[in-house]
């Protein structure tokens, strides 16, 4: 229905569009040709659509978002006096019923109960809305509309108003997203802010228990809800630290042979595949190392005598280093590619073979780029979830033995609020805090990396 | 003193050690190439081996009798057509009476064959009364048999077959009765409980969905809002703050926007959960970020003489913006726009925050219905240790990888038109 009225404006707006550009070529033609006009006609055809459009647009959209909420207060405002005084659940549930009983209902008879009423008076009463809604914002629309053809003339600045708005729109879209991501994380801030009035920052940083359950009888056993994050923190650093020790060696060894020996043909080939690759989605490894890695390490623990987890943090490592050598080399590949060449060329020359000029000039000078690369893989390493929510294990394990099952940030954070309605439970907030955790790490990192990322190109474009 | 003897032609000892570890450190480097294009190559090809068995599906051929005494009822669907299958059962495998023995007889077909009787009848009452011989679906366990990925030799307590099963399995076999087919149900059905009938088509489209609520909110308020830093805004304190803001989040784990979003959009503006209308929602936000770089890296890339040109000719500020620039950045912005997307296609962890975890039985009609996505279809599949459910998430996999390098191929292709589309720069 409101897709109709959607479109029932776009076209109207195309219509307004024609109308002035047209009134603009008439009174072109009656003062003497387009050259005595202050702007294009298809300018003042544009500033009419918008007349149009702006207030047709935004009042069909403000009634059609709060049309069934008009329609609600007036029902509810109609029904009798002890179903208005229901206690507040109740009377959430009562609305629920209301609503439901609107949807694909005949008229009921006088006989039916007041809640079949209030559910026919709602479609009713929703239904008039909308209409008259849809109906006021065409007649004011075209009343904008139609007042502003009346006033072209030769005159009138269409182009500069248009061009105006046009600079409002772009400033008002920078305007939506930065106020979006600030309120955004705000609101985490302010959750992680309410556990901390359940939980002191001493025990969530220091505390080596983590058993987030939290009782829902009073007394109940084994539930204590213990919030010591550093069992949750060492997983994590364990299984990253496990991913860049496979990945920082092979993905660096890839971006030296890609960037200095392969031939410009196959690095023209292969690159974009390199890029292809860091942009496979991580439940593909997901289910890899579920599959595959995890019973692999399985046998051979069984061949070596070692006793493994079926959920292992060196299965979720593995992994993950796995799908951060694509990542690493295709950045470090970029920053050893920035190298100028006379670098090389003037350390061949006196006599150093193509190992020494690598290991001692190149490196060397694109050292912050690799480092910028290494530290944005560590970021993604640390805040990876689909592989550890499907590799690693859920129980907080305070080992630091890789073939033991391991949790991680991510993990916790999935399981506390996976959709969770309400967060009022310190275990649900405990999400919050974790989350502001791996921002603030994730942040640190990035703007140390992209720091040494822009001293290193300051210093390149100084002229070296 | 007497030096070593020196040659051009025989090198000494300490440059041969020189060639030596240069030989060694090119060694390193190919193999680390090998290794990181052959690991993953490797992933694939398992995956692909893996997923082959799921594109068919085994089918037993009966001869159904559509009797009229099983359509005394006006209502075609109060019809029962899991007695149509018995009988027809009975009439290949004859001489079972025991009712356990019948109840074994029967699970050796899928739900999805009564199911297919139904909709035959439906689309043709005038089948009623006819002796069809038909290819219904076979239950997962004895598909998985027809493939080979059945121990016989499992003990019978821990088999999924018994072994009047597997007899019956042989007879019907050597009578040429089972076969397989193209597996059109996965590609044409929701997600269900048995593998032989689930499919990805609604979570394709949940997927597709979400995609274009995504697209019609980054694509616009990102490119707009790209334009707006790289050429109006004033270069002042705050700018570089937004920049800065701008580049960190493009690497703010996935995982954070699914908090985010649970927390306003859920939780604030009570929308409705699990839907593509939310899940588009917070995928944008993750877009956001690598859509205004990306735009702004083309914008920035537009030579400056063009817009120049068209100042001193007369045009405004705006023209020389909506005239000249933003049609030479367009492909630039276009692919920041395609890659975003495709990130955000195969991104899973916010939506696991947001509780997109359900099952969803049904394809989503609207944007405000309950859906999945492919990749939560992978993750949901993966987790399901049902028989034959290791293949469907392959295969969904191989889907989702075949969409996605369709995505990358059209990048590239973008990038390399356009590449030397500025002959005068520089």
């Amino acid at each position: 229905m409101s897709i109709h009225i959607f479109l029932l404006l776009t076209l109207l707006t195309a219509v307004a569009f024609q109308l002035g550009r047209m009134r603009a070529f008439r009174i072109a033609a009656h003062s003497g040709g387009l050259r005595k006009m202050h702007s294009l006609p298809r300018h003042y055809g544009s500033y009419t659509a918008l007349r149009f459009a702006v207030p047709a647009f935004i009042l069909a959209g403000l009634v059609t978002l709060f049309a069934d909420n008009i329609a609600m207060h007036l029902v509810w405002s109609s029904l009798p006096e002890q179903l208005r005084t229901l206690p507040e659940e109740q009377a959430k549930l009562l609305k629920q019923v209301i609503i439901h009983t609107s949807a694909n209902q005949p008229a009921p008879g006088n006989s039916a109960s007041a809640t079949a009423q209030a559910g026919w008076q709602l479609k009713q009463l929703t239904t008039g809305a909308l209409r008259l809604g849809w109906t006021g914002s065409i007649l004011l629309g075209t009343l904008s509309a139609g007042l502003f053809l009346k006033k072209i003339n030769c005159t009138l600045p269409a182009r500069r108003t248009m061009e105006k708005f046009m600079w409002g729109i772009l400033a008002a879209c920078t305007g939506v997203v930065i106020f979006t991501t600030f309120a955004i994380i705000a609101s985490v801030a302010v959750e992680a802010v309410r556990f901390f009035q359940f939980v002191s920052p001493l025990e969530f940083f220091f505390g080596r228990t983590w058993s987030p359950q939290m009782a829902i009888h009073a007394g109940q056993v084994g539930a204590s809800g213990q919030f010591g994050a550093l069992p949750v923190i060492g997983g994590t650093l364990m299984i990253t630290l496990i991913a860049m020790l496979l990945a920082v060696p092979t993905g660096l060894f890839t971006a030296i042979y890609f960037s200095e020996y392969a031939s410009s043909r196959r690095r023209h080939l292969l690159k974009p595949i390199l890029e292809t690759l860091a942009g496979i989605p991580t439940v593909v490894y997901g289910f890899f190392a579920v599959f595959t890695v995890g019973p692999l390490i399985g046998h051979l623990g069984l061949l070596l005598d070692v006793e493994t987890s079926t959920e292992s943090a060196l299965a979720a490592g593995v992994v993950i280093g796995i799908m951060i050598i694509p990542y690493i080399s295709s950045l470090s590949d970029d920053a050893i590619h920035a190298v100028p060449k006379r670098l090389r060329e003037g350390s061949r020359g006196l006599g150093a073979t193509r190992s020494e000029t690598i290991l001692r000039v190149v490196l060397p000078a694109a050292m912050p780029g690799i480092i910028g690369s290494l530290l944005l893989a560590l970021s993604r390493a640390a805040g990876e979830t689909m592989i550890v929510v499907m590799a690693a294990g859920l129980a907080g394990n305070f080992s630091f033995n890789p073939l033991k099952s391991a949790t991680t940030v991510t993990v916790q954070m999935a399981n506390l609020v996976g959709g969770a309605g309400t967060f009022n439970t310190p275990s649900t907030l405990a999400a919050f805090a974790l989350g502001l955790l791996l921002f603030l790490f994730t942040l640190a990192v990035n703007i140390i990396a992209l720091h040494i990322v822009r001293r290193y190109h300051a210093r390149y474009q100084e002229g070296m | 003193m007497e030096r070593e003897k020196m040659s051009l032609l025989t090198p000494s000892a300490a440059l041969r050690r020189r060639y030596r570890r240069d030989r060694l450190f090119l060694l390193a480097g190919r193999l680390a190439a090998v290794a990181s294009f052959s690991t993953i190559g490797l992933i694939f090809l398992a995956i692909l081996y893996t997923s082959l068995p799921a594109f068919t599906q085994s089918c037993i051929k009966l001869p159904i009798h559509f009797e009229e005494t099983a359509f005394s009822n006006e209502n075609l669907d109060l019809a029962n057509y899991d007695m149509l299958v018995a009988q027809a059962l009975a009439r290949v495998i004859p001489g079972v009476t025991d009712p356990g023995e019948k109840e074994e007889l029967l699970e050796m077909m899928s739900p999805g064959a009564a199911w297919r009787l139904q909709r035959m009848v439906n689309s043709n009452p005038k089948r009623i009364g006819t002796v069809q011989q038909l290819w219904l679906p076979a239950s997962a366990d004895i598909d998985m048999l027809r493939k080979g990925k059945f121990d016989r030799t499992t003990p019978e307590r821990r088999r999924r077959l018994s072994r009047r099963q597997l007899k019956w399995y042989d007879q019907l076999n050597a009578e040429g009765r089972i076969k397989r087919y193209f597996n059109w149900v996965f590609f044409t059905a929701p997600n269900s409980t048995e593998a032989e009938l689930a499919g990805i088509y609604g979570a394709v489209k949940g997927s597709l969905l979400t995609m274009f609520i995504t697209l019609v909110l980054s694509f616009p308020l990102g490119a707009g809002t790209a334009i707006y830093l790289q050429e109006f805004a004033p270069r002042n304190r705050w700018t570089t703050t937004i920049n800065v803001t701008i580049s960190n989040l493009a690497a703010v784990p996935p995982i954070l926007y699914g908090l985010l979003g649970l927390a306003v959009f859920i939780n604030f503006f009570h929308l409705p959960r699990a839907t593509p209308l939310v899940a588009g929602m917070v995928l944008s936000l993750m877009t956001f970020p690598s859509i205004i770089m990306a735009s702004r890296n083309a914008l920035a890339a537009v030579p400056r003489s063009v817009c120049d040109a068209a100042l001193a000719l007369g045009a405004s500020r705006m023209q020389s913006i909506t005239h000249h620039i933003l049609p030479a950045a367009m492909p630039g912005i276009l692919t920041g726009t395609l890659l975003g997307l495709a990130q955000a296609f195969g991104e899973c962890a916010p939506l696991l925050m947001l509780g997109m975890v359900a099952f969803v039985g049904n394809i989503p009609a609207g944007i405000t219905d309950p859906a999945t996505v492919l990749p939560m279809q992978i993750y949901l599949w993966a987790d399901n240790s049902g028989q034959g459910f290791p293949e469907k998430t392959a295969a969904a996999i191989v889907i989702m990888m075949l969409f996605l390098v369709i995505v990358n191929t059209i990048v590239l292709w973008l990038r390399r038109k356009f590449e030397n589309s500025h002959p005068h720069t520089s």
